[in-house]
């Protein structure tokens, strides 16, 4: 099932009666294709929540619509809609069994969908055995880890064999190490069901990792939308390219002149038929290549070791962080007395956005240029 | 406990911390019902005669008679009719108006407070109230020609509506109509701390419960029976439990309505609780029979919150 939103649109009143309203969500407009797992991500408070309840019907839009394949569900209340929801801290009923909570959605059911009790069970443990919590069944949600309570209330969302599954913060509640088992298992079971799947997360890694397709939000507004790899090799504006990716990419001050992109006083990469001006130039942590006759030169401070890779910690007057971080190669000869260490930039790594709009500005040579066109 | 984690050096120094409040529980609380027990196992005990140096044969004498006298059966049975109505019913309608207050938006915090007002007033007052709005001035069963001056608001109503006037409370009132009058009352005065709890508990319910009904498509009444029952069976076990042991208690109501007659004109005494038999005894100088009708009610109150605590062991989630 497709989920189309056009020109979605959420304005809360303000609490006070001469107070500015607030637009949670700004005219969004997105098609979820079929069967996919889509990631809303963005800060907090930049609407992705109040889109997922949009969505959900538990939140009735302003302006816009809402089309499940070819249905208008716009003015449709929640439960006619198809849609299974897992709440952020789950919402199971504390006083029933796991049993009893995967069989309250089918207990509602009214008329020519009813069914028996046999059914009902056989539909339970049918879903209990996809989130692998079948032996689990008479339990009651207090007497479980959250990583089992989040299996029930997807399984409880699974029940009704929803057409569109919704996940809020679905990994927020869990701790580091259940976060990375649990999101391999979230994809597993929507690659099971098949069923197109909408999650909400403010954790980039998390959205990366498993979303077939990410929609990158900032107060209300669709800033990126694309498959993660690309949205994060050719990040549309400054926004996108600072909130992806750990660790966090490097952001400094500087220009365009003759088709150079000059930091401080150094030219450090060409980039012809690129106007003059003023910028701000991102360059992500692998995009630097030690290098003794490098274009760019950094105030060494130190080198963090980590293993698979080594990280030079340095500074630079242009930077707009306090430090830039660089990861290079473990075998790349490093001396770590030196005062100074140059780097060679990599043309792909390297983003130049403008100053006062922040959009990117494409370079023409790379194929980043398409995605132009796409937003 | 030998390897408790506090041990003071001088534990004679808690004794003294607690001695103001240990003096006082032991003066006003653990003497008198060790008191009670005694007085209840001596026959025919009284203050009185024991200060004049009687002596008094130990036995079960007093609760024997006490249960033989027609008086003490009457005040129990007044007591069991009560608690079994007004306990359930104030129950029911607290939780309904907690739910409907709950669902509102506007104006609820000042129908809290209306709800909430009979709470804070004294109940004799409000008994008194009662019986205005019950009670017949003038005579009721007298010729056409006799005043009645006014046959109270609720006759009023009732006549306003094509019904019969119903003599209440007033001489020659069946029992019925006094219990009736007695449970309305009582419920009312009831509701407000009921409410108070219940919506207390209400509002910390998670609304995301609410919310993950809806999408699952859930009744209005599976919403309340399988949603918000259960999630507010503590609570509605504290009003339960609380609401018998204060209804075993009832005895200010009567007098609010009724007067000191406990009744009636023509039946003084037809309304009176076991608290009320307990009192009359202690006026008459039974302090033997007092004790063993208060023993009686302690029991009588013991076995129903027993019963209660192995009900709601299956029936409340905590």
């Amino acid at each position: 099932m497709k989920v189309e939103l056009q020109n979605l649109t959420k304005v809360f009143p303000s609490r006070h009666v001469k107070g500015e309203e607030v637009v949670a969500v700004n005219n969004f407009t997105f098609t979820i294709p079929d069967g996919k797992l889509v990631g809303l991500l963005g800060p907090s408070g930049c609407g992705k929540s109040t889109t997922l309840y949009m969505i959900c019907g538990l939140q009735k839009p302003s302006g816009g619509k809402i089309f499940f394949g070819e249905d208008d569900v716009t003015l449709l209340p929640p439960e006619n809609r198809g849609v299974g929801l897992v709440f952020q801290n789950y919402a199971l009923y504390p006083h029933m069994t796991v049993k009893q909570n995967i069989m309250f959605p089918l207990q509602n059911l009214k008329g020519a969908d009813k069914l028996t009790k046999e059914q009902m069970l056989e539909r339970a443990y049918e879903c209990a055995k996809i989130v692998q919590i079948d032996e689990l069944m008479d339990r009651k949600p207090s007497e479980l880890s959250g990583g089992q309570q989040q299996r029930v209330a997807i399984a409880r969302a699974l029940v009704k064999m929803p057409r569109v599954l919704l996940l809020d913060e679905p990994l927020s509640n869990l701790d580091a190490r259940l976060r990375l088992q649990t999101r391999e298992e979230i994809k597993r079971i929507q690659k099971e069901t098949n069923i197109t799947t909408v999650f909400v997360t403010h954790d980039q890694e998390e959205a990366m990792s498993i979303s077939d397709m990410i929609v990158v939000m900032k107060l209300g507004i669709i800033q990126q939308i694309g498959k993660p790899q690309d949205v994060y090799n050719s990040p549309a504006n400054l926004f996108v390219a600072k909130f992806l990716g750990t660790p966090p990419i490097n952001v400094f001050s500087g220009k365009i002149k003759d088709g150079k992109v000059i930091i401080g006083e150094e030219a450090v990469l060409d980039v012809p038929g690129v106007e003059d001006q003023e910028v701000h130039i991102g360059i992500r942590p692998e995009g630097f290549i030690l290098k003794d006759d490098g274009p760019f030169s950094c105030k060494m401070e130190n080198v963090e070791v980590m293993g698979r890779d080594v990280s030079v910690v340095a500074t630079n007057p242009a930077s707009q962080n306090p430090i830039i971080r660089a990861i290079i190669d473990a075998d790349s000869p490093i001396d770590q007395e030196a005062e100074t260490v140059r780097f060679a930039i990599k043309k792909n790594k390297i983003f130049l956005f403008n100053k006062e709009t922040e959009e990117r500005i494409y370079t023409g040579t790379e194929k980043g240029a398409k995605q132009k066109e796409v937003k | 406990m030998a390897n408790s984690m506090v041990e003071s050096r001088h534990p004679w120094k808690a004794w003294i911390y607690l001695s103001p409040a240990l003096v006082l529980l032991l003066v006003f609380t653990v003497w008198p019902i060790i008191n009670t027990v005694r007085m209840a196992f001596l026959v025919d005990y009284s203050g009185l005669k024991a200060v004049g140096g009687m002596t008094f044969k130990f036995g079960i004498g007093n609760f024997s008679k006490v249960l033989k006298y027609k008086k003490f059966i009457q005040c129990m049975k007044n007591t069991v009719i009560i608690c079994f109505i007004t306990v359930p019913v104030s129950t029911m309608l607290a939780l309904l108006i907690s739910v409907a207050l709950n669902s509102i938006k506007g104006l609820q915090k000042f129908l809290q407070t209306v709800f909430f007002l009979p709470y804070v007033t004294n109940s004799i007052a409000i008994g008194m109230v009662f019986a205005a709005m019950f009670n017949i001035v003038g005579s009721f069963y007298g010729t056409e020609n006799e005043l009645i001056v006014t046959a109270g608001i609720i006759n009023n109503v009732i006549e306003f509506f094509g019904g019969k006037p119903v003599n209440w409370i007033n001489y020659g009132s069946t029992y019925a109509a006094n219990i009736t009058v007695m449970v309305i009352y009582i419920v009312w005065n009831a509701l407000p701390f009921k409410i108070l709890i219940l919506l207390g508990g209400l509002q910390s319910v998670n609304k995301q419960y609410y919310d993950a009904a809806k999408v699952d498509g859930t009744s209005r009444r599976r919403i309340f029976t399988r949603i918000t029952v259960p999630l507010l069976s503590p609570m509605i076990a504290y009003v339960v439990i609380t609401g018998f042991i204060g209804g075993f208690k009832e005895y200010t109501s009567i007098v609010g309505i009724f007067g000191e007659s406990m009744g009636p004109a023509d039946n003084a005494g037809r309304l009176n609780t076991m608290v009320g038999f307990i009192y009359d005894s202690l006026a008459s100088n039974n302090q033997g029979r007092a004790s063993a009708a208060a023993l009686i009610l302690f029991g009588l109150i013991l076995i129903v919150t027993l019963l209660q605590l192995y009900v709601s062991k299956k029936r409340v989630h905590y």
